[in-house]
């Protein structure tokens, strides 16, 4: 039940046009047919599309993941002023709706000229404090002798973060990296808005222009279904665990 | 010592330095542009007249604002309870499969969450295609023979829109309320059945009230990531008549990007910021106050 949708989106993807609109059900193609996969391939920018996707997704992730592992380091073991008012800060981000922000982010980006560039798509989804959270509750969990010792051998702090506080949590790390990832790919009002021309289009954004001149054709709308899809199902499958595991986390800070 | 805490000081302020950054220029600077936006006649890109509150009365007496406000309210009611009561049953089941049956069935429930929103509206319209849709074959009987697009018929856009969105977002609720009731010992039920407790009995006295947390949390996050709806809403709209269905982010949408009203879309955006700011703190609140009695 759950993922027969799923499944009939595939079986479709590899029918012909005919079989697709004859009348019954066919649970399998009489013929596994890739014409809409090929049409797909070479009659959109979806090559592109791809890579815009996966650049800006995996920049987003590396952003994400350091910049939280470092502030997130910082707030859990040192001691300066400002701490407090910044996590608070942290905390109340959390409520808020990125939604909300479209029109300003959209102004931001046109004042600097980042429409449809990929640092115009990879900016705004850089303000992700619930990995900042995840990350602090897992470092304040850190003896405080890891810390000693590395500093007694002459460690500085982000030697410390580098190879003690990450290396220990690299469990969390692998984890938020995943879902950050998956959500970065994944989302789609912020890449609609940001990137209209075709060619800087994520793979998500860019299906849902997929037309043809002669009408609807099914079978190549969910060939671009499938292969929008295929790439984070393929992580989340690889990486099942992990996927479970951080948003049990990320929800836990919920509460 | 002192040299000791400039360091301290230098690293915190290196390490903290990029997110803060991020931080102030994309996310706390555009909430003050936002509402001083709010308060002016301006297009959606370049300055515009100081206007004061006009906006908002213009907003709040407009049709499109009442629809708008109406549908997302209608979208939360038909989402956030149902998904929250098919998760706690999907998860109850799963629970009770033992080894790899239970990680497959719970992989196949998990499976939608993690498309992109694009593929979930591809796959369904498809699905309820007014022509070639298998939901037709179901439609027909019920509609004199006769095939109907569930899209473009308005009293039926909203269900349809949320039964899809139950479907995919269902495995992140079902996963929580797994991890719920694993952390329900055994041993109670085991005391239950001594006592020649019924099954429904032991859900009423036991199940449900040890697991009312984890429906508070789903609930929660629930009713805030509804009320920002717009992806589905939108995509399943193109073609059709938007206004009947427009929900709160997509009138903000309307107002700045599709008809060039910055100041209205920006006070229509401060509306909808207002309202999750205000329901997350009173959320917050009530499960802070139950948590410490």
């Amino acid at each position: 039940m759950a993922i027969f949708p799923i499944y009939w989106a595939v079986v479709t993807s590899f029918k012909s046009e005919t079989e697709v609109i004859a009348s019954g059900i066919s649970l399998w193609p009489s013929q596994i047919n890739t014409e809409a996969y090929q049409h797909i391939w070479n009659n959109t920018n979806i090559g592109s599309w791809y890579i815009n996707s996966l650049v800006t997704s995996s920049l987003i992730t590396f952003g994400v993941i350091v910049s939280s592992a470092g502030c997130a380091y910082a707030l859990s073991q040192l001691d300066f002023p400002g701490r407090k008012i910044i996590y608070i800060l942290i905390l109340a981000c959390f409520m808020v709706p990125m939604q909300a922000l479209i029109i300003n982010h959209f102004v931001l980006m046109a004042q600097f000229k980042l429409l449809n560039t990929w640092a115009g798509i990879i900016l705004p989804q850089l303000v992700v404090p619930v990995t900042i959270i995840v990350y602090k509750q897992f470092f304040d969990s850190v003896p405080r002798e890891f810390r000693e010792a590395a500093q007694m051998d002459g460690a500085g702090h982000f030697k410390t973060l580098f190879r003690i506080y990450l290396p220990m949590n690299w469990g969390i790390t692998s984890a938020l990296a995943i879902i950050t990832f998956i959500g970065a790919w994944n989302s789609f009002l912020w890449p609609f808005l940001a990137a209209t021309g075709e060619a800087t289009m994520t793979v998500p954004v860019g299906i849902t222009q997929v037309k043809d001149a002669y009408g609807i054709v099914y079978a190549r709308l969910m060939a671009s279904a499938v292969m929008a899809g295929l790439p984070v199902a393929t992580v989340f499958l690889l990486f099942q665990r992990r996927v479970t595991q951080a948003i049990m986390l990320s929800a836990g800070v919920k509460g | 010592m002192i040299r000791d805490k400039r360091s301290e000081y230098l690293a915190a302020l290196i390490l903290v330095g990029p997110f803060i950054a991020i931080y102030g220029l994309l996310f706390v600077w555009p909430t003050i542009q936002m509402v001083m936006l709010s308060f002016t006649k301006a297009p959606l890109i370049g300055p515009g007249q100081w206007v004061g509150i006009d906006n908002y009365v213009k907003i709040l007496s407009h049709r499109l604002f009442q629809n708008a406000t109406w549908n997302t309210v209608y979208f939360v009611l038909l989402t956030v309870i149902p998904n929250t009561l098919v998760s706690l049953a999907i998860a109850m089941a799963v629970n009770r499969l033992r080894g790899w049956k239970q990680g497959f069935v719970m992989a196949c429930f998990f499976l939608p969450y993690i498309l992109p929103v694009s593929v979930v509206y591809l796959t369904w319209n498809w699905i309820i295609d007014v022509q070639y849709g298998l939901i037709q074959y179901i439609v027909r009987p019920f509609n004199g023979g006769e095939p109907m697009s569930l899209t473009r018929t308005i009293p039926f856009f909203m269900p349809t829109v949320a039964v899809v969105t139950i479907w995919w977002t269902l495995g992140f609720n079902v996963l929580l309320f797994i991890a719920g009731l694993r952390n329900i010992s055994p041993e109670i039920y085991e005391a239950a059945s001594l006592d020649s407790a019924g099954r429904w009995r032991q859900f009423r006295k036991i199940t449900w009230p040890l697991i009312w947390p984890v429906t508070a949390l789903v609930l929660t996050i629930q009713l805030i990531a509804q009320l920002k709806i717009f992806d589905q809403v939108y995509l399943f709209s193109i073609g059709g008549r938007q206004d009947p269905t427009i929900v709160m982010v997509q009138y903000v949408y309307k107002l700045a990007f599709q008809q060039n009203k910055g100041g209205e879309g920006a006070a229509a955006a401060t509306i909808l910021f207002a309202i999750i700011i205000i329901l997350s703190v009173v959320q917050y609140q009530a499960l802070r106050a139950r948590g410490e009695k």
